[in-house]
């Protein structure tokens, strides 16, 4: 630049001239992820081509989406996460939902069903029912569905370590009313890889419970061709502190080890890749957040066409759910988590998202109220139909800057697959703690940023309101009552269901562990019989033996 | 002078998995120069009292979002006391209503720490509460 004189026309040498001597904020300009930015963004940054990494919606490698026609053929699914207490509250809490406008539903189940213990296990002392809702047979299900045509709703199960459990109730359930496997839709999250990553909600070690992964999307091939199998989801990596790079990484990481588990149990690449779908979180940083979509569609594409030779395009495409980021809330001043969601909730749409959560406002502090929930619910609304964003397609691309950041998040993202295959693959990764390690240094880098002050939080570290008191929002409390209630409803159904036939469903349980008969079968027949959550899964535990994380502090 | 340096245990008492904050406060009691003990996830009130005394330590600090802290908490406290430990300075944090804090903090709980508290405030405000602790047994601080 030192030849251009100052007397040039020449607009970037004479905008360079004019940055040089100006005062410029003293505040951080990188990115959430802590990635440095230039103050802007030319066509020498972008050298995107519009064949090779563009495409057009719904033609390969999707960049700007996996529909020709994106939110004008059908907008994105409004669905809200939700469970607490009994199967009955949470049947209430989804004909709420249905009656006003949700089009999916999206169970949350409770820490007890989620680590595959009965309620009346002393383990789940206290937890019965307090972050979602308790699901301990059978029985239950069918009242979480009572009264919801299960062959016309899509239903989402956040469950992974006992996914082919509930699965397997969900099956029984629909069956005793007149539904088939065959018409029941929906996912269950049964990304069993990112809970030792992060989550930790598992069940079994790693190899058997791939194995149930593996049997699963074998039976549900033959019979359940419109469940989808896993939702390899990047949602809860962030939510322990990862970057937006790393949450891309691992996740798509994981969805390939799952893809090289199916084609090594003799599946078809291509019967079991299109039921396989996404879920990333929506965090803070507007760019880099819808860049990591774009990013994560291409990335896919190119895997799975290239590497794992997909022939049939909905193996290429990630189709993928959307959380607004729950570690993003405060709880301090807590009503602006309505306007951090909504933005967020921004982000997920322009990137192209085909379905979405978005948090509640009062979260940070107990599960959401009836009112928090419907706020949330509206902000989605007021996008979908006030703001216009749903118009026009990927309207972002093109952008130098959004072009830049999302071949700058497809490159982490190579660097990382590469360092995970020298390490040995995902699960020797996990087994080593590579990638707990990683989200711990990426979450205890951002809590410094905070504290010092160069990451700002409003309300907690900025515009801080002295002399805060409690907040005033309503607090949504759990009845204790739950817990017992569902003692009594276990200890009716042991007491009258017909011990002989559970005994039998779990001996072919414990079989089938031992040989290579398909699981999910008998977790199906074992619902019908009535097999408790917690007796399956100990047969599991017996046979397969436990997790034990690995310790990396 | 020899310093004492306080010695803490950092417990994930139930079934919840969020460890994000367990793990960065005990990295950052650690940066403080405190001894930090991780118990790992999943542990059952008696497990947690028993690395407790085990260790010896001076604090434990409990962690918990899944909702159960008024069932596991006060259970806690009375593994601790059961086992000879029920002197130690008990806090803990996570997902839990102000009522629910002064509740515990009446209740044989020295403090409660809630979302967006600085790590390093924790940390501070632990050595100080030693310090005044350390003092009183006539240790060198």
């Amino acid at each position: 630049m030192s030849t251009v004189e100052k007397t040039s026309s020449d607009p970037r040498a004479l905008w360079e001239e004019a940055l040089r001597g100006a005062k410029l904020r003293d505040v951080d300009f990188t990115t959430l992820s802590g990635e440095e930015l230039k103050v802007i963004y030319t066509a020498e940054d972008a050298s995107f081509s519009e064949r090779d990494d563009l495409g057009m919606p719904g033609q390969f490698p999707y960049t700007r989406g996996v529909h020709p026609t994106m939110y004008r053929g059908r907008l994105w699914t409004m669905r809200q996460f939700a469970g607490f207490g009994s199967a009955a509250q949470t049947n209430e809490r989804f004909k709420f939902l249905l009656a006003n406008g949700q089009t999916g539903l999206s169970v949350a189940f409770d820490f007890p069903t989620l680590m595959g213990h009965d309620s009346d296990e002393e383990i789940s002392l206290g937890e019965v029912g307090q972050v979602g809702v308790a699901i301990s047979s059978l029985a239950d299900m069918e009242t979480l569905f009572e009264g919801i045509p299960m062959g016309e709703v899509s239903t989402s199960m956040t469950i992974n370590g006992p996914a082919p459990i509930l699965l397997a109730f969900y099956i029984a359930a629909a069956e005793r009313q007149g539904v088939p496997p065959e018409k029941i839709r929906g996912t269950v999250q049964n990304d069993i890889l990112k809970e030792y990553q992060a989550q930790h909600a598992w069940l079994v070690a790693p190899e058997p419970a791939l194995r149930m992964i593996t049997d699963m999307m074998a039976y549900c091939s033959d019979h359940a061709p419109q469940w989808n199998t896993i939702s390899i989801s990047g949602y809860h990596i962030r939510e322990a502190g990862s970057t937006a790079a790393q949450e891309l990484a691992f996740t798509l990481a994981n969805g390939m080890e799952y893809v090289r588990r199916g084609i090594a149990a003799g599946l078809d690449v291509d019967e079991f890749a299109p039921r396989l779908s996404f879920f990333f979180d929506s965090h803070l940083d507007f760019f880099e957040e819808i860049c990591k979509f774009r990013a994560a569609r291409r990335i896919w594409a190119r895997k799975m066409r290239d590497e794992f030779g997909a022939k049939n395009p909905k193996s290429w495409m990630v189709r993928f759910h959307t959380q607004t980021a729950g570690v993003s809330l405060t709880a301090q001043q807590p009503e602006n988590n309505i306007v951090r969601t909504a933005y967020q909730a921004l982000a997920a749409v322009l990137g192209g998202t085909q379905s979405l959560h978005t948090n509640s406002m009062d979260e940070t502090l107990s599960l959401p109220t009836e009112k928090a929930v419907k706020i949330a619910l509206r902000t989605q609304q007021i996008l979908a139909e006030e703001t216009g964003v749903a118009n026009v397609i990927d309207p972002l691309a093109g952008s130098y800057f959004v072009e830049e950041q999302t071949d700058r998040l497809e490159e982490q993202a190579e660097a990382y697959f590469k360092e995970i295959e020298e390490r040995g693959g995902v699960v020797p990764s996990i087994e080593s703690g590579f990638f707990q390690s990683e989200i711990h240094r990426s979450a205890l880098k951002y809590q410094r940023a905070v504290e010092a002050g160069t990451k700002r939080v409003v309300g907690v570290n900025s515009y801080v309101e002295e002399g805060e008191g409690q907040p005033e929002i309503d607090i949504h409390r759990i009845d204790p009552s739950v817990e017992s209630d569902q003692h009594e409803r276990l200890a009716a159904l042991r007491g009258s269901r017909d011990s002989a036939a559970v005994e039998s469903a779990l001996a072919a349980v414990r079989e089938a562990c031992r040989g290579d008969a398909n699981l999910q079968e008998r977790f199906v027949a074992a619902a019908h019989a009535s097999c408790t959550l917690g007796e399956i899964a100990q047969v599991l535990r017996e046979e397969f033996g436990e997790f034990k994380e690995p310790k990396i502090l | 002078m020899s310093e004492r340096r306080i010695r803490v245990l950092i417990g994930k008492p139930g079934l919840d998995g969020h460890d994000r904050g367990a793990k960065t406060v005990a990295s950052v009691l650690r940066d403080h120069g405190m001894e930090v003990i991780y118990t790992g996830l999943h542990q059952t009130p008696a497990m947690i009292a028993e690395a407790a005394a085990q260790e010896d330590v001076d604090v434990v600090g409990l962690s918990i979002l899944s909702g159960a802290h008024m069932q596991l908490f006060p259970k806690i406290r009375d593994e601790l006391t059961s086992r000879g430990k029920g002197d130690v300075l008990l806090v803990g944090g996570g997902i839990i209503p102000h009522d629910d804090i002064d509740a515990l903090e009446a209740d044989g709980f020295a403090k409660l720490f809630g979302p967006g508290t600085k790590t390093t405030d924790i940390a501070n405000w632990i050595e100080e509460e030693m310090k005044t602790r350390f003092e009183k047994e006539g240790d060198e601080v």
